[in-house]
């Protein structure tokens, strides 16, 4: 139901903007072998649109976004991208596209220029027009004074906006991150963030995939939950929340075994709770007038009020086991 | 479109970093090489019941050259291809760009052509210095150097994308480029290796190549032996390229 009614949606955003979608992807199905990593999956993505897949480890989201990149060919279902069709013309496609792939493919023993200058080159570039674009999109990434030294020493940030510079140089109308920001530290990451928004502002098409719940709320319009290859969740990040959790969250803490309650203690106050192994969470509307009533039941030794994230979205939807 | 001068300029990049020291190694190593064997053992082997027809160090000189363009293009050819694959990814980059496989695979053979096309050129140079060269068809062992690098550089890549892990490698010179190099004929005629054994440095396409450039650098080459030989490492060459782009589709193309 909840699928059908959003391609009624990205239908209608296209008619809005008269354009076919730059992505287009029906029953997209991708197996190795007996694996299904990926089960047939509708979605689209608009021009301008940042679109995210979220999901746990071994969601499908790297194959699908192999596939989107015309590297991974699809098992079965219907993938334009750009208009066109991956097994046709992969090449065609993959010279407008973008991409920062989940390990970095640099060249550590070569300079940081060079890696710009050789990937620039296997777009067809100039050698002058890809000089030029190389010192531009450097700067861009706060890279410029790093330019002629190696790769091999810089920092895993520095590498991966290396990685984001590099895949701008052919000037991309769709830039496909795969774990953007996995492995980073919140420095690196709010820098990564920060030049991904400027292209988002600059009007290039973002498609990115992450397990990273702030990550998919600051740069997402809209997103996808995958969850063991398939859709389990579209819509836009605040939407996901209204729809599938409360508006906050009240964390009890407790020093002890959390107590067992039943939910109608709280007199309907509290739509869904969860036990972790040492806080009680309350799925609450209003968390500052359950506060009280939480105090006198339960005596937690602290007690959190916060809106619910994406973060609770995520875990009802794909549960709270480690997914390898 | 054929992208893969593209590819090759990644080579050419990376090369770029050590070549100087590589230009200093593929002119020295031949004038070693030739003063040790050619000069020093030549000068006590050679006298037997059997003397070859020619003084050692002429005989030897053009067999140094082609096991000189075997090792190169083979190590060129094994462990910078798994990097590529698995440790700098390279190859992944550039099949997210428009290059497609065979860009890939054709873009570094036109690497490995211009390195063998260089170091060749240097020890034909240094060759002919220490006067073993009879004739001008000398010329022709060039390209044969450049083709004998292909008949090993392309099977090797082949080899390197079917591998998993690079222990594969050490069998693969042990079992197959050392002995090539020891038996393959470059320092002494295979018909002294005993039957069996002789029929298959002949099947090697080492021994082709050195016989092929001997006939070249004396002067005697014939016809139809030189035309089998090129079209016998053409074949090494052509179903080395087949193989990789099946071995190196399957193996980044998933």
């Amino acid at each position: 139901m909840r699928g059908r009614k959003a391609l009624e949606r990205a239908d209608s955003l296209r008619t809005m903007s008269a354009e076919a979608p730059l992505i287009h992807a029906r029953g997209l199905t991708k197996k190795f072998g007996e694996l299904t990593a990926v089960d047939g999956i509708d979605f689209d993505v608009a021009r301008g649109e940042a679109f995210g897949f979220l999901g746990p480890n071994g969601a499908g989201k790297s194959s699908t976004m192999r596939m989107i990149g015309c590297v991974s060919p699809i098992t079965d279902g219907t993938l334009t991208v750009l208009g066109l069709d991956p097994r046709r013309d992969g090449a065609a496609i993959r010279q407008r596209l973008g991409v920062v792939p989940q390990l970095d493919t640099l060249d550590t023993e070569l300079t940081v220029r060079e890696n710009m200058i050789i990937y620039g080159r296997y777009f067809g570039l100039s050698r002058k027009e890809v000089r030029a674009r190389a010192d531009r999109l450097l700067e861009f990434v706060q890279l410029d004074e790093r330019a002629g030294s190696r790769v091999d020493p810089l920092s895993g940030g520095m590498k991966r906006r290396l990685t984001i510079a590099r895949s701008l140089v052919n000037e991309p109308e769709l830039l496909l991150l795969d774990e953007p920001t996995t492995g980073l530290d919140p420095q690196a990451r709010h820098a990564v963030w920060d030049r991904l928004f400027r292209l988002k502002r600059q009007g290039v098409t973002l498609v990115l995939t992450t397990h990273y719940m702030d990550e998919a709320e600051q740069l997402c319009d809209r997103l996808v939950i995958m969850d063991r290859g398939t859709i389990a969740e579209e819509g836009s990040p605040l939407e996901l929340i209204q729809r599938l959790s409360t508006r906050e969250v009240v964390e009890l803490r407790f020093p002890d075994d959390v107590p067992e309650v039943e939910v109608s203690v709280f007199n309907g106050q509290v739509a869904r709770m969860e036990t972790l192994p040492d806080r009680l969470l309350l799925y609450t509307d209003d968390g500052d007038a359950l506060v009280p009533v939480a105090h006198e039941r339960l005596h937690p030794q602290s007690v959190l009020v916060r809106r619910s994230t994406l973060e609770d979205v995520f875990l009802r939807l794909t549960g709270r086991t480690l997914v390898d | 479109m054929d992208y893969s001068p593209r590819a090759y300029e990644y080579w050419v990049t990376s090369y770029r970093r050590v070549w100087r020291g590589s230009i200093v190694t593929s002119l020295v190593s031949p004038v070693l090489y030739l003063t040790a064997m050619g000069v020093g053992l030549g000068k006590i082997v050679n006298h037997g019941a059997h003397p070859l027809p020619v003084p050692y160090l002429d005989y030897v000189a053009p067999g140094l050259l082609a096991a000189v363009c075997m090792q190169i293009g083979a190590f060129e050819s094994a462990y910078p291809i798994m990097s590529a694959i698995r440790w700098t990814r390279q190859f992944h980059a550039m099949l997210a760009t428009p290059l497609r496989i065979r860009d890939v695979v054709l873009g570094h053979q036109l690497y490995v052509a211009s390195r063998i096309a260089v170091v060749s050129a240097i020890y034909l140079a240094v060759i002919a210095v220490f006067g073993t060269i009879h004739s001008f068809f000398a010329i022709a062992a060039w390209p044969v150097a450049v083709l004998l690098g292909a008949a090993f550089s392309a099977p090797v890549v082949a080899f390197a994308g079917w591998l998993e892990r690079d222990e594969g490698f050490n069998a693969l010179f042990r079992f197959g480029i050392i002995p090539m190099f020891l038996f393959g004929g470059a320092f002494f005629p295979v018909t002294q290796l005993p039957h069996g054994f002789r029929e298959i440095a002949y099947a090697t396409p080492l021994w082709n190549a050195v016989d092929l450039m001997r006939h070249l650098t004396l002067g005697n080459p014939t016809l139809w032996l030189s035309l089998i030989h090129v079209a016998y490492l053409a074949l090494w060459a052509a179903v080395g390229l087949l193989l990789a782009q099946r071995t190196f589709t399957r193996r980044l193309v998933t």
